[in-house]
């Protein structure tokens, strides 16, 4: 990782960084975080080939952040994220397969749908901690598993949801058999969220959030309407989650009871601790990681890859606590205090 | 139609068998606040170590259940040692999150190994049959494990509540501190039933073989069903595990017999809701 050379930070100081607030500070846009931006947007020249793996990630990344959210933010675990994924992933067929084929307004639908859910389901969700909030989170997503195999008529079941048809995006751009539709609409719309989520972490509402985060005990005796932030944070979370279920079933014109299952639920954790959690870019780093991983590991030996994806959660939670942006950043530091010290 | 009383009796052997393994992840998570979710991988160990013997070297079936226990117990040991300890204070999710890892590793390892397959059984000619007693058909093998059930019940409770070593248990749990202060090795205490917990997971999964199967997916397939009995039960109670699995047992056949078609939602839905009356379980004691 490059660090910034003198000149340019004792500029920044004189043309004024340390001034303005300290939210106002933190939401300035960094260079890497540009850097960061620019590559996703660079596969669609570099791997024309791969865009169709590049627009999982990108789907796999926004449901990681909408975890993030939650968890990295809100302080609130859940085993069962993949409720709101699958709602907004069926919503989303849903409508497309009963007429309403355009997908903007698909999109934004699911996404509402996932949210009124959400938020119904926070009333509950903020009164249980511990081992009980654990298992009240798995057990809503069982509920929905359950509900979706069962009513076959209307969801398809295993074999999936029938006659989904996507109109072309803003009437304009069809999809097309490489992906690429598919996958600078997945880009816009997964950058609009991430927009959202960091606008939404340097507002007060957001410092609200860490500090719930760092100390809850604190937080309560200076009065924050707790229970009210953890309810909104979660209505937020299921809301994107819902968008990026919607974004898998339009992308790919399928979606079948899987997008409901613990499996997933588990996937979308592993792939938030992997990255780093609290961060929003873990969320991206950990889904390309894990998807790339997964590709690889399954293409070598499909019966066996998940024994190294076992190894490797074992190995993060036991070494590299905070996953691999905090990592990242913790050798940056040493690297930085290092010159620092030599000079 | 089914008689009810045959959905009793199969009810009760599922739910003794569901009670027989979870009671040790009711340890687990009540008493050493440790959320594992790997605890259904002990179970398949417990069952594949028996399947192995009675298949390949033709153990007789009684004695592969003891040597199961054992088996799975000395695993749970070195686990224990190596990592699940490492954990004790880390938070829920760092634990839920290794846990997950081992699932994955032991499903692929238990594929590596035994194959994708279902594990074949031969129960032995004494235990197959069964008997027809006012219209309930009785099944020998289903009446030999609740009896199993039953006798580890009776010891379990005897053994936490009149034994010197079920006092520092309940010492270690109450105040760990003072334990230790008065010269107990909570570690040790901590381990010990660790092990006796896992090692009645192995007993579970190997008795269980003739009733629910054995394949690699089990560990996942399950793993709702015991996390259920703790939670509902309450963490750390010996007697709600107890009662929550003869609950979830026979409502779970009942329902496949007279309601198929709602599936495992009801008992999801019922669940969740009784966890938000009583977030610590019907005996929970925290």
């Amino acid at each position: 990782m490059t660090v910034l050379p003198l000149e340019e930070k004792s500029k920044r100081a004189a043309t004024g960084t340390a001034s303005g607030t300290l939210l106002e500070r933190q939401g300035r846009w960094r260079w890497y975080e540009l850097a960061f931006w620019l590559v996703p947007a660079s596969c669609y020249f570099l791997f024309p080939d791969d865009l169709v793996l590049v627009s999982q990630v990108l789907i796999a990344g926004l449901f990681a952040l909408s975890l993030d959210l939650l968890l990295g933010y809100g302080g609130i675990v859940s085993l069962g994220h993949a409720a709101f994924f699958g709602l907004g992933a069926y919503a989303a067929g849903l409508l497309a397969a009963n007429g309403w084929s355009e997908p903007i307004s698909g999109l934004l639908a699911a996404g509402a749908i996932a949210g009124a859910v959400g938020f119904a389901l926070s009333f509950i969700i903020v009164r249980v901690h511990g081992i009980a909030l654990l298992m009240v989170t798995l057990g809503i997503s069982l509920v929905l598993h359950e509900l979706a195999v069962k009513a076959y008529a209307i969801t398809g079941g295993d074999d999936g949801l029938q006659g989904i048809v996507i109109d072309p995006i803003l009437g304009i751009f069809e999809q097309d058999l490489w992906g690429r539709t598919a996958f600078v609409y997945s880009l816009v719309v997964v950058f609009l969220c991430f927009l959202l989520a960091r606008q939404l972490t340097v507002s007060p509402f957001g410092l609200a959030l860490k500090g719930m985060r760092e100390n809850s005990r604190r937080m309560l005796a200076i009065g924050a309407p707790m229970r009210r932030h953890s309810a909104l944070i979660y209505t937020i979370s299921a809301a994107m989650a819902g968008i990026a279920g919607a974004l898998l079933t339009q992308t790919t014109q399928f979606v079948s009871v899987e997008v409901l299952a613990f499996q997933r639920s588990a996937e979308v954790l592993i792939m938030l601790i992997l990255g780093g959690a609290g961060h929003l870019y873990g969320a991206f780093v950990g889904a390309a990681v894990f998807m790339v991983a997964r590709d690889e590991l399954a293409a070598a030996n499909p019966e066996y890859w998940f024994f190294w994806m076992g190894l490797m959660l074992v190995f993060v939670v036991l070494f590299l606590r905070g996953g691999i942006l905090t990592g990242l950043s913790a050798l940056h530091r040493r690297l930085t205090r290092a010159k620092e010290a030599s000079r | 139609m089914v008689s009810v009383g045959n959905v009793l009796f199969n009810g009760i052997a599922y739910g003794m068998l569901l009670f027989i393994i979870s009671v040790g992840l009711s340890v687990t998570m009540g008493l050493m606040g440790f959320a594992n979710l790997a605890h259904g991988a002990f179970a398949m160990l417990g069952g594949y170590v028996a399947a192995t013997l009675m298949n390949q070297w033709g153990v007789p079936f009684l004695a592969t259940l003891p040597i199961a226990f054992l088996a799975v117990a000395a695993a749970s040991f070195l686990l224990e040692r190596g990592l699940y300890q490492r954990l004790y204070r880390a938070t829920e999710l760092d634990q839920v999150l290794l846990t997950i890892g081992l699932v994955f590793m032991a499903v692929a390892g238990a594929t590596y190994f035994w194959g994708p397959g279902q594990q074949p059984v031969q129960v032995p000619d004494y235990l197959s049959g069964g008997w027809t007693i006012g219209g309930v058909d009785i099944g020998a093998y289903r009446l030999f494990l609740i009896a199993v059930a039953a006798a580890v019940t009776v010891g379990l409770i005897f053994g936490i509540e009149r034994t010197r070593f079920g006092a520092m248990i309940r010492a270690s749990v109450d105040n760990p501190r003072m334990a230790q202060g008065c010269g107990i090795n909570v570690n040790r205490v901590f381990s010990l039933t660790f092990m006796i917990g896992s090692g009645l997971a192995g007993l579970g999964g190997a008795i269980g073989i003739n009733l629910i199967g054995l394949d690699p997916g089990f560990p996942i397939k399950y793993m709702v069903y015991f996390l259920i009995v703790v939670a509902v039960g309450g963490l750390g109670s010996i007697k709600g595990s107890l009662i929550a699995a003869l609950v979830l047992g026979i409502a779970d056949v009942g329902g496949k017999y007279y309601v198929p078609e709602t599936g495992a939602f009801i008992i999801y839905a019922v669940m969740v809701s009784l966890l938000l009356w009583r977030p610590t379980g019907l005996f929970g004691r925290r």
